[in-house]
């Protein structure tokens, strides 16, 4: 029962950024890896400010602000530098493991004995935390639901989709991919600020990872709860981190696998998760053989008509 | 409407594959002018557009449109007064959003985009009576997805799109080339009605004689980058697709052999 709850705590706080993730893989189609930088910024931030006696929701409030930051490099870079998009994201993350400890003045910042936003939910019921954490992440849910259905989202969303058509209806596919990385990694940061209060401590190594623990989550939550509107992704994409927990809370359980083993693990639940559905779902096969049949058919009309006139 | 002037591309300019594309072109187009521009493979026509419209920077000359200078500005911030519409059907949609999505993007072409919902009902209203025009029943299926439609009804909705906020210029390069003859034939048609309905200042390239000569008030003939050959409504009328191989074979003589097989 420990590890159930256990889990689902965690899994809850992933949420937060298997939505980033989300946000910057599937929906701005950006494979960005500065996840591995703002995770731990976040927790960096709100740990710093939380010893500096701020109180815990604002100090997250600040790790969200300082993740959205993380982002707004990767995206200069991105757009502004030209430099392509994994190694913008690298370089970014590889820079801020240099920023979070600097931060931290310390490569484990303890908040030991220091008040978070789960103490006033410590002597409550056994479930206090999870629905406590489900109702934030579920928050954040709505409001990106919400977002990705203004103009501006909408804006955002096509940048991934087709950058060549929004940008001829007039938007600058530089600022929306820019706004979708500090939104995307915002989301990150909170995760991160949240996860150092749950855990006690922020720790600069912390992030390492995070990027394919986000990936993890996503592709396990689209796969298991289906991707038929955005409503449902966002929250696909929320049991997808939960579900991806249990599984390494339950694999660390087996005696023949040591807590060494979970990046492997997490690693292998990805691989299984992406090459899965090529073997059962007869969905992909079928899109798979449109497409054929589009480029068998139409592309040598194009050629057709151009000769003949 | 349009007033370009002298302008001229040159792409890898002091390299082995140097390529003058277009050399001091002049063209005025006046409000409501529906042209249509012809010409062989690499005569600059699609590179004009793309002059126009800000996807490449030109070397020299200026572009206005209605009074403005647009030389110096980037691709998306013209597209506040161009409307345009590629050959791929594919280009102009996102697919995996849907129609309604599509069109209020197309809706808020230029305009300040902002944390406003995307769609309400007096927007899905105005969508339906658009897209009525088209006459292809997707005003009933507002919600598909972009991606299942057919490659027509894609390009339909393109057109729809690049037209319904009454852009001051609209650009068709070659729309019905990658459509099969009846649906290029529909589209050619919808071209037809909504330019008259809105009257749009149009430039159209195509690589079909006959659409060139059937649509618009003026034809233009390219050549390795400079305009060969311009005919008035009046003269256009008079035309056969014939007399046009003819008189591009007269104008240059070197490449008719390679010319008649592309405009043929």
């Amino acid at each position: 029962m420990g590890i159930v709850i256990g889990s689902l705590e965690q899994g809850l706080i992933y949420g937060f950024l298997a939505l980033g993730v989300y946000l910057a893989f599937r929906i701005l189609n950006f494979p960005d890896l500065t996840v591995d930088g703002s995770f731990p910024m976040g927790a960096a931030i709100s740990a710093l400010f939380i010893t500096k006696g701020l109180d815990p929701f604002i100090s997250l409030v600040f790790a969200g602000i300082a993740g959205g930051f993380a982002g707004l490099l990767t995206g200069l870079l991105h757009t502004k530098g030209k430099i392509n998009g994994l190694l913008a994201g690298i370089l970014s993350m590889t820079a801020l493991y240099s920023i979070n400890l600097k931060i931290m003045g310390t490569s484990n910042l303890s908040l030991f004995r220091h008040e978070t936003i789960f103490t006033p939910l410590a002597n409550l019921s056994s479930f206090s935390y999870t629905i406590f954490l489900f109702l934030l992440v579920f928050l954040a849910k709505k409001v990106l639901d919400w977002f990705l259905r203004t103009d501006l989202g909408l804006a955002v969303r096509a940048t991934g989709d087709n950058s060549a058509m929004i940008r001829s209806l007039g938007v600058s596919t530089n600022q929306t991919i820019i706004l979708g990385l500090v939104i995307s990694n915002a989301l990150v940061g909170l995760a991160g600020g949240i996860m150092a209060q749950y855990q006690g401590y922020a720790d600069v190594q912390m992030g390492i990872g995070m990027i394919v623990v986000g990936l993890a989550s996503v592709i396990i939550g689209e796969v298991i709860f289906g991707t038929i509107s955005i409503e449902r992704v966002t929250l696909a994409v929320i049991g997808g981190a939960i579900v991806y927990r249990l599984v390494i809370a339950i694999a660390l359980y087996l005696p023949f696998i040591s807590p060494t083993d979970m990046k492997l693990i997490t690693a292998m639940i990805v691989i299984i998760a992406l090459t899965i559905p090529k073997f059962s779902l007869r969905k992909i096969k079928k899109n798979e053989s449109t497409q054929k049949s589009f480029s068998n058919t139409v592309m040598p009309q194009i050629k057709e008509v151009k000769r003949e006139g | 409407m349009l007033r370009i002037e002298d302008i001229s591309k040159t792409f890898n300019p002091d390299t082995i594959n140097e390529k003058k594309a277009i050399r001091g072109i002049n063209l005025h187009l006046y409000k409501g002018d529906f042209v249509t521009v012809i010409g062989s493979n690499g005569a600059g026509k699609s590179t004009l557009m793309n002059l126009i419209a800000g996807g490449h920077p030109v070397d020299a000359g200026t572009i206005s449109i209605d009074g403005n200078d647009v030389t110096k500005l980037s691709e998306n911030e013209r597209a506040t007064f161009i409307g345009r519409v590629f050959q791929d059907p594919m280009a102009g949609t996102a697919p995996t959003m849907s129609i309604e999505e599509n069109l209020s993007m197309a809706y808020q072409r230029g305009k300040k985009r902002g944390f406003r919902l995307a769609l309400n009902r007096q927007l899905r209203e105005f969508f339906q009576s658009s897209l009525e025009v088209l006459e292809l029943n997707l005003e009933n299926r507002l919600q598909s997805k972009v991606g299942l439609l057919s490659g027509g009804e894609r390009q339909a909705l393109s057109l729809l799109m690049a037209t319904f906020t009454n852009p001051k210029l609209l650009l068709l390069d070659e729309h019905t080339a990658a459509l099969d003859p009846k649906r290029a034939e529909l589209i050619t048609r919808l071209t037809e009605k909504i330019v008259k309905q809105n009257h749009l200042t149009t430039l159209m390239i195509t690589h079909n004689m006959d659409q060139a000569l059937r649509l618009g008030n003026r034809l233009l003939m390219m050549h390795q980058g400079e305009i060969v050959l311009e005919l008035s409504e009046i003269e256009k009328a008079k035309m056969k697709s014939r007399d046009l191989i003819e008189a591009f074979a007269r104008l240059k003589g070197e490449d008719f052999v390679d010319d008649r097989v592309a405009l043929g």
